[in-house]
């Protein structure tokens, strides 16, 4: 029996082409070799919710009854590759609210590949990734995270390396040439053969050791059962908050302790307290509530909870007050304001090399992605 | 009446990786359906996607409507299965509920609308997984219902919906219902047939003297009462009578000219020879429970399978011939139907009226599963036949109907 899974992790919406093309042509170039596949997203995801992280599998038998066989539990219980399309993710997951925090990793197969793209090294991504018992490969191809806006598809020939990639990395899957001979038929053109097959050529890996890399337990859930679940369909509300830090100046919610967003997360705000004029505005317009006010009147945003929708930079009166910028260059979800209040001029120094970074990168998540286009394709022109 | 065109896409019969739901939108094109109506709401919305997709690409002319709502979108195909259109349209869940009023007066004006439902929880609890409790909602009504297990399936009896109904001496509507996620979400290699091959199948929707035309003068559904109802009623009941010799004769030559499909086109029987237990479900629950019947036959346990395609008509003969040789038979719901005879679910206490007639009946266990898309696995499946191996050694049935895989503490 020699069945072959991979997953796709993908950010809803933004990245479900990207996702979709990737599995289907797993199966395609898998046929080629006279398997037989399926492919299919996890249904319980959202995928058509922005930035929320989704999973598409492929997975590949030999012949229909040893398909039907691994089909027989609907979402594979491990795989032998993990594809992730966005960095960030490798922080973990949470795309639905039940599931808690899900490790990158966590159905990487003993030995298996989880392949990422990224412009980070290996090192820092293998901080980010949950720490396994089994080794595994990481691969990453180096390129810009693939970002498409609302329903549109960006065709910058990250699947085409993905898959010349997973070829490599994978080779009980099938050859280079029978994935070439799928794009083709699916039409592809000979620019996108000629990635795939370029990728092929250059992949790396670099084993990650058991117990090498972030050491943190990922939240989970208790589900309750029938007799102990309330009846009549409620969630009770959260406190209705106090002090800031549990004083008596300011003010914050009371929050979820299990069921945090941050994984929904591509970029986050970073503030520069010293322009902020106190207008109200990201505190009143955020969507998930995450800004506590300081009993300096300023307001910090909380970044468990915060989903990185970039309202408050979208809102925010004062130029370069609010600035998204990527999740990527971040190992912790502590606080701005406490590290602004420790050390103001290094506070400083830190956010204007993010701002000044993001502003180089003109990396963009989905929701202000129309933008994004227009910067990156003036980007170009001038280059 | 409408003429059947032929479709440059199908002058070959090709493979393609697609959803059940794709497999449907692809009949859609292979009918030539006339009139298509939408209305969003998940899972069944695939079908709208493809069916705009082929449009948008010039692959499939038909009238393609998004209607305002669920109760519009059914109203419009049966105005226009009046006046001679084939018609396709769908939903799920409560969206299917939303248009219950035009389901009804459809199946009562006998108009043979085809329709897919991809099966939802129904709300509230809000959760997008199968259950079959929507689609079942119309087994009452004259609608001819079927659960397909695979996307090939529903290309196949999408097809065989619209010759079934449109026959004249059915003129019944005909659902096609698909587990949302397994079928209208995943994609499968699928064959998909010629043109030439469904223009033989298929023969251009002739509504006859019954059709609404100017040429033809006729009213559509006045007020009856009392005096005509109850012998229109008798003849809807007459007509779902003669759809089982329709649905016979039209699977036999689909098998001809398409050369697959199963013995029968009612049930699907899988290692049921000798069975001392079978197991009996729809839709995809067929995959987990064919993986576990071949784990127990490998092991020299003697435990079958029977797939209900059909529920209505519903397949009485042949359930009654395949279940009595068994000792004990073991009903999967991936329905419910609060305060039912013993608290069990819909399919279970069909058959248990269907069996009751018999001299030799079988035990009889229920089990309620996979509800709002929860996955039932192959051990959950051992653990039905555990409890139904016990009755039989014991002889006493504990509990009628049990629910598997719900989180008990
Ligand atoms: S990005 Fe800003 S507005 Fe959006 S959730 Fe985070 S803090 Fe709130
Ligand atoms: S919107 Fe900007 S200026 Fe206004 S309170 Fe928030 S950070 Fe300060």
């Amino acid at each position: 029996m020699s069945t072959v899974a991979v997953e796709v992790v993908y950010r809803g919406i933004f990245q479900r082409t990207l996702a979709r093309n990737i599995v289907r042509s797993i199966v395609f170039a898998a046929r080629k070799e006279g398997k037989i596949g399926t492919a299919f997203g996890r249904y319980g995801d959202s995928p058509e919710r922005n930035g929320i992280p989704a999973k598409q599998f492929a997975v590949v038998a030999d012949d229909a009854e040893e398909l039907e066989e691994v089909l027989a539990r609907y979402e594979p219980t491990e795989v032998d590759v993990t594809i992730n399309v966005d960095d960030t993710m490798c922080k973990g997951i949470e795309s639905w609210a039940w599931y808690g925090l899900q490790p990158i990793n966590q159905l990487t197969k003993p030995n298996g590949t989880l392949i990422v793209t990224s412009r980070q090294d290996a090192d820092s991504l293998v901080e980010d990734i949950h720490q396994k018992d089994t080794p595994f490969d990481l691969s990453i191809i180096k390129s810009t995270v693939s970002f498409s806006g609302l329903w549109v598809y960006k065709d910058d020939h990250t699947d085409a390396r993905i898959l010349g990639t997973l070829c490599n990395v994978c080779p009980q899957l099938f050859s280079i040439d029978s994935m070439l001979q799928a794009l083709d038929e699916q039409g592809n053109g000979e620019t996108k053969l000629a990635s795939a097959q370029k990728a092929y050529d250059v992949a790396t890996i670099r084993t990650v050791e058991p117990g090498e890399g972030n050491s943190e337990v990922p939240y989970k859930f208790e589900l309750l059962g029938w007799q102990t679940m309330e009846e009549g369909l409620v969630i009770r509300a959260q406190g209705k908050g106090g002090g800031f830090r549990g004083g008596d100046e300011g003010f914050q919610p009371d929050r979820n302790e299990v069921f945090k967003k941050y994984s929904t997360r591509s970029m986050r705000p970073v503030i520069n307290f010293e322009t902020c004029i106190k207008c109200t505005l990201c505190w009143l317009q955020c969507p998930d509530t995450c800004f506590d006010i300081t009993p300096d009147g300023l307001y910090d945003a909380n970044m468990e909870s915060c989903c990185g929708c970039g309202v408050c930079e979208a809102v925010c009166p004062v130029p370069d007050c609010v600035t998204m910028v990527s999740e990527a260059d971040f190992n912790d979800n502590s606080s701005q304001w406490e590290a602004w209040q420790e050390d103001k001029p290094s506070y400083q120094q830190w956010m204007t090399a993010l701002v000044d970074k993001q502003k180089a990168e003109t990396r963009t998540h989905g929701f202000h992605h129309v933008g994004g286009y227009t910067e990156e394709i003036a980007a170009s022109e001038d280059a | 009446m409408t003429t059947t065109a032929t479709n440059e896409l199908f002058q070959t019969e090709k493979e393609e990786l697609i959803s059940g739901s794709e497999a449907i939108a692809l009949a859609c094109a292979l009918a030539d359906v006339d009139v298509i109506t939408a209305y969003p709401i998940r899972p069944y919305d695939t079908v709208m996607q493809y069916v705009s997709k082929l449009k948008a690409d010039g692959s499939f002319d038909c009238d393609f409507i998004v209607a305002e709502s669920e109760h519009s979108q059914f109203e419009i195909v049966k105005h226009a299965s009046s006046v001679g259109a084939r018609t396709f349209t769908g939903s799920s869940g409560v969206g299917w509920f939303y248009a219950f009023e035009a389901i009804t007066v459809t199946a009562g004006l006998r108009l043979p609308v085809v329709a897919m439902v991809g099966n939802r929880a129904l709300d509230d609890p809000g959760a997008f997984g199968v259950e079959h409790n929507d689609a079942l909602a119309v087994r009452d009504l004259g609608w001819m219902l079927y659960w397909v297990a695979t996307a090939q399936e529903a290309l196949d009896i999408a097809l065989l919906a619209w010759r079934v109904a449109e026959d004249p001496t059915v003129f019944l509507p005909f659902a096609v219902s698909c587990d949302g996620s397994f079928l209208t979400h995943s994609q499968a290699i699928v064959n998909v047939p010629t043109s030439e091959q469904v223009n033989k199948f298929l023969p251009p929707y002739d509504r006859g003297k019954l059709q609404l035309h100017p040429d033809n003068p006729i009213t559509i559904a006045p007020q009856v009462n009392e005096d005509w109802l109850m012998e229109m009623r008798r003849q809807s009941d007459e007509a779902m009578h003669r759809s089982v010799g329709v649905i016979k004769k039209a699977y036999e030559e689909f098998k001809e000219i398409f050369g697959r499909g199963d013995p029968s086109p009612f049930v699907e029987e899988y290692m049921t020879e000798d069975a001392d237990i079978i197991i009996v479900g729809m839709g995809t629950l067929a995959l987990p429970v064919r993986v576990a019947v071949r784990r127990f036959q490998e092991a020299g346990r003697k435990i079958g399978f029977v797939r209900v395609k059909f529920f209505r008509p519903f397949p009485t003969e042949e359930l009654q011939e395949i279940l009595t040789k068994c000792k004990a038979v073991c009903v999967v719901d991936r329905d419910y139907s609060y305060g039912a005879p013993s608290y069990g679910g819909v399919l279970f206490t069909e058959l248990r009226s269907a069996l009751y007639p018999m001299e030799k009946r079988p035990l009889m266990l229920n089990f309620i599963a996979g509800l709002g898309g929860r996955e039932v696995h192959v051990n959950d499946v051992n653990d039905m036949v555990d409890i139904v191996q016990k009755a039989i050694e014991t002889g006493i049935i504990e509990q009628e109907a049990t629910w598997i895989g719900v989180r008990d503490n």
